[in-house]
């Protein structure tokens, strides 16, 4: 329990209506997520997957069951701020979590909260902006930036606290292909040069593809996890909970159906014209 | 075949004459047929948005002309609004627009400023309503209680009432899951299918347009650099990659293929076409040593 | 469109001297500069809080254009202020017209008014323009910190002010956006009587709202996820520091008002 980043037990979640009635959202989450691993989320609208986020870093509490942060209670409201700083979000809509209208001084607001000292926050913002490429737009007013530029500048807001975890909560979901790849670009570099983990909740599956490890959700339970490459081989499976697979893996199940042996785990463009060029000239050879 | 909608060297000037000024198109002629399934692409900023909203005439254009029928929409105020209702405009995330306090009295928003009587009325929500496919059980309902995929299906079936004979959306299916905008992009072909309606597809997804539509229009910087059948303008890769767009994943792969020195076609962009080729392909080389496992 | 061209409250980044004063020095001066404004009474006071202002314009470096610009939502009041004067002033007939009188008295007084009223707006903007909303609520939070012994909830105050100018360029893009939607179905926001007009904006009002407290939801739980958990023990990475030059600025402020108000006093 020491090691794991995030840790849930038997998770339970309803919320409390007035009639009493409460639907389940989570029902009996048991999830570790490893420091430093990079972990997508994917799941359908109303699958639960943001609400499990939310209790991540207590923004929700549990109904039943338990949620640590590097050992934290999540329910102890005496170390609030230390599971805060501990775990970032990031979140769906850009202009509804930047607080000021300067870009540097909406990245100092975290460590403002956390009463840093001035020089320190100075020094933290700076290095934050330049971490997500933003350094040269510490001075505008965000609300005149792009959308993937907005989110950078909500990542950088996370990363002033120096966090061990960044969660986006669907955080690329209303941004155009530039944006999305300027965002996850952002997000893989701070995973892979300063070993921060990264929750990636979305239903983009060429995102969810580039993860470690692919948990799916269907219902407020886990349905699948393991390595992208294995869970997508479940075309069928996916399909049925309302999800797609990469179109590099639609194809090779499509070749599939039509009777060839290809393997299922291509994910990316080049693996893909790797397998079906191997396919392609295999014949050739055997020909010969 | 004449066009439904036409642009001819459109300009817009956006806060012309402050220091703000700047030029959101410049010239652009674009159009449309009856009954033509078309996509737009471009990057936020590009000018798409202005574009589209030029066509039904919610902006005037600085020079240049919009023509519905072969007429000019700006030629009287009522020339225009009776454009507005023929040109059916669907925003981005338009279900944020929905006020009314039931979904049939929020479909029935566009039908009523048309100035229909209420029997056509409610033959319209009804019938848009089943387009989107709403069940009957929630037009009473507040459209506040539903879940996103279904408010955006109300907000596209309040703009479908109108029976636009040009239904424009703007990413239709953003921020959807892939069973929600598959049922989105369903409706639309439907639309399209039993009006002989002209759809156009704004979209960031070049897998979506590439399935969708026969005909793509690129936007970049104000002007159409390449306008055509998905497989022309997806030969294209390395300039649409530079404007920041890019192409379908399938066309990319066979762009792979071919640069490794594969002997398959180019032109493919969606995973039937994908498949065909590669199953062509072997046959073609190999029949004899594969056949079998074609079967 | 033009909505979002309004410059109300418009911060312009820079470096001038002015820029870099405290925000609380800036603030103090205008106070002290408006009171010499109602203090002046002559040509000779108005000509030295004009003189003044421009100097300080100049050092700015903000463009007079873009200080005239933001007169024109004020452009109506100035006029009936105006007007008023003119006519409403006894003393010694200018001309006749009906039941109206104009006054050279009234005519200088108007001059007055009006010249008063643009000076206090150009120097009110030039604080807004030339010190970042954020820089500004976190003087007037620090002006008013006293007011936190009698439980006045200033540090609140500070954060919604920020907040509000914060979101008040999004809110106008918003706006335009759904009326632009509402359009294309038909609505019609220009024409019609008073009522008719009122009632027209009711599908532009309902979504703005539910869109105003969706995001107010959703940056709550945002600031919450930074930390944040009121003014206690909050830190600022821009400290707030009287330099040298604050201090010149504030006395030479108080100067400007003692001098209007004496040579006021004496009859100028």
């Amino acid at each position: 329990m020491k090691d794991a980043i995030i840790k849930t037990q038997q998770l339970v979640f309803r919320y409390t209506t007035e009639e009493g009635v409460a639907p389940t959202v989570l029902d009996g989450i048991d999830l570790t997520i490893e420091p430093g691993s990079f972990v997508a989320i994917l799941g359908h609208n109303g699958s639960g997957k943001s609400t499990l986020a939310k209790h991540f870093n207590a923004i929700l509490l549990p109904s039943g069951g338990k949620v640590w942060v590097s050992g934290l209670d999540t329910a102890d409201e005496a170390r609030l701020l230390d599971i805060r700083r501990q775990v970032g979000m990031v979140f769906q809509n850009p202009d509804n979590q930047i607080v000021a209208s300067v870009v540097e001084e909406d990245v100092a607001f975290g460590p403002e909260n956390l009463g840093v000292p001035p020089q320190e926050i100075r020094r933290r913002v700076d290095a934050a902006l330049t971490t997500v490429g933003m350094e040269g737009y510490a001075t505008r007013a965000p609300h005149l930036l792009s959308g993937g530029q907005k989110q950078r500048v909500a990542i950088a807001g996370v990363i002033a606290m120096e966090p061990a975890c960044i969660v986006l909560d669907e955080a690329t979901a209303m941004l155009d292909p530039v944006g999305r790849r300027e965002v996850l670009s952002t997000v893989k570099k701070l995973n892979r040069e300063k070993g921060i983990t990264v929750v990636l909740i979305t239903h983009h599956m060429d995102e969810a593809a580039q993860a470690g490890r692919l948990v799916v959700m269907h219902d407020g339970r886990i349905v699948r996890d393991g390595p992208p490459a294995r869970v997508f081989q479940d075309v069928e499976g996916l399909r049925a909970l309302g999800l797609e697979v990469p179109e590099t893996v639609g194809l090779m199940y499509e070749l599939r159906q039509a009777g060839l042996d290809v393997p299922l785990d291509a994910l990316d463009v080049d693996g893909c014209a790797a397998e079906l060029f191997s396919l392609l000239t295999q014949g050739e050879k055997s020909e010969a | 075949m004449p066009f439904i909608i036409e642009t001819r060297q459109l300009h817009h000037l956006y806060s012309a004459g402050t220091p703000f000024e700047h030029s959101a198109l410049n010239g652009v002629d674009f159009s449309a047929q009856t009954g033509e399934y078309l996509a737009i692409i471009g990057r936020t900023g590009s000018g798409k948005s202005t574009l589209i909203q030029h066509l039904n005439g919610l902006l005037k254009p600085t020079s240049g002309q919009v023509l519905f029928d072969g007429e000019d929409i700006w030629s009287s105020k009522e020339r225009t609004r009776a454009v507005r209702f023929q040109v059916g405009l669907v925003f981005q995330y338009p279900e944020y627009q929905l006020f009314e306090e039931t979904v049939y009295k929020d479909i029935s928003f566009g039908p009523k400023n048309m100035g229909l009587d209420e029997g056509e009325v409610d033959r319209r929500v009804r019938q848009s309503a089943r387009f989107v496919g709403l069940d009957e059980a929630l037009l009473d309902k507040s459209p506040f209680d539903l879940s996103g995929g279904q408010k955006r299906r109300v907000a596209i079936a309040g703009v479908i009432a109108m029976e636009p004979r040009v239904l424009i959306l703007d990413e239709p299916t953003a921020g959807l899951d892939p069973a929600g905008a598959a049922q989105i992009l369903e409706n639309i072909r439907t639309y399209h299918r039993e009006k002989n309606a002209t759809i156009i597809l704004v979209s960031h997804s070049m897998e979506e347009v590439a399935r969708e539509a026969s005909r793509l229009v690129v936007i970049h910087q104000g002007s159409i650099p390449y306008s055509g059948v998905p497989a022309d303008v997806f030969t294209h890769g390395r300039e649409l990659e530079e404007m920041g767009l890019g192409v379908p994943a399938m066309t990319r792969v066979f762009a792979r293929l071919r640069s490794m020195g594969a002997d398959v076609p180019g032109g493919v962009y969606t995973i039937p076409q994908a498949r065909d080729a590669i199953l062509a392909a072997l046959n073609r080389s190999k029949a004899p040593a594969r056949g079998k496992e074609l079967m | 469109m033009a909505l979002k061209d309004i410059t109300l409250g418009q911060f312009f980044p820079g470096s001038s001297p002015i820029h870099r004063l405290d925000p609380r020095a800036k603030l103090i001066a205008l106070i002290v500069y408006i009171v010499a404004l109602f203090l002046a009474v002559g040509w000779q006071t108005y000509l030295i809080a004009f003189l003044v202002l421009a100097a300080v314009v100049a050092v700015s470096t903000v463009k007079p254009r873009a200080l005239l610009k933001g007169m024109k939502p004020v452009l109506f009041l100035l006029v009936f202020t105006a007007i008023l004067n003119m006519f409403y002033t006894p003393g010694r007939e200018l001309f006749h017209f009906w039941i109206f009188t104009m006054t050279y008295e009234g005519v200088a007084r108007a001059f007055f008014m009006v010249i008063r009223i643009l000076m206090l707006i150009t120097a009110t903007f030039l604080l807004t323009y030339t010190t970042s909303p954020l820089a500004l609520t976190d003087g007037l939070e620090h002006l008013l910190s006293p007011l936190k012994k009698i439980r006045f909830p200033v540090h609140e105050l500070a954060m919604i002010m920020s907040i509000a100018l914060r979101f008040i360029p999004t809110l106008i893009e918003e706006t335009d956006k759904i009326m632009s939607a509402q359009r294309a179905r038909g609505a019609d926001f220009d024409t019609g009587n008073l009522v008719q007009k009122a009632k027209a904006l009711i599908p532009l009002l309902v979504p703005l709202f539910i869109s105003a407290f969706r995001r107010a939801d959703e940056l709550a739980t945002a600031m919450e996820c930074r930390c944040y958990h009121g003014g206690e023990g909050r830190t600022r990475m821009k400290q707030l520091r009287y330099r040298p030059a604050d201090a010149l600025f504030i006395l030479a402020a108080l100067a400007v008002c003692v001098a209007v108000g004496v040579l006021a006093h004496f009859g100028w």
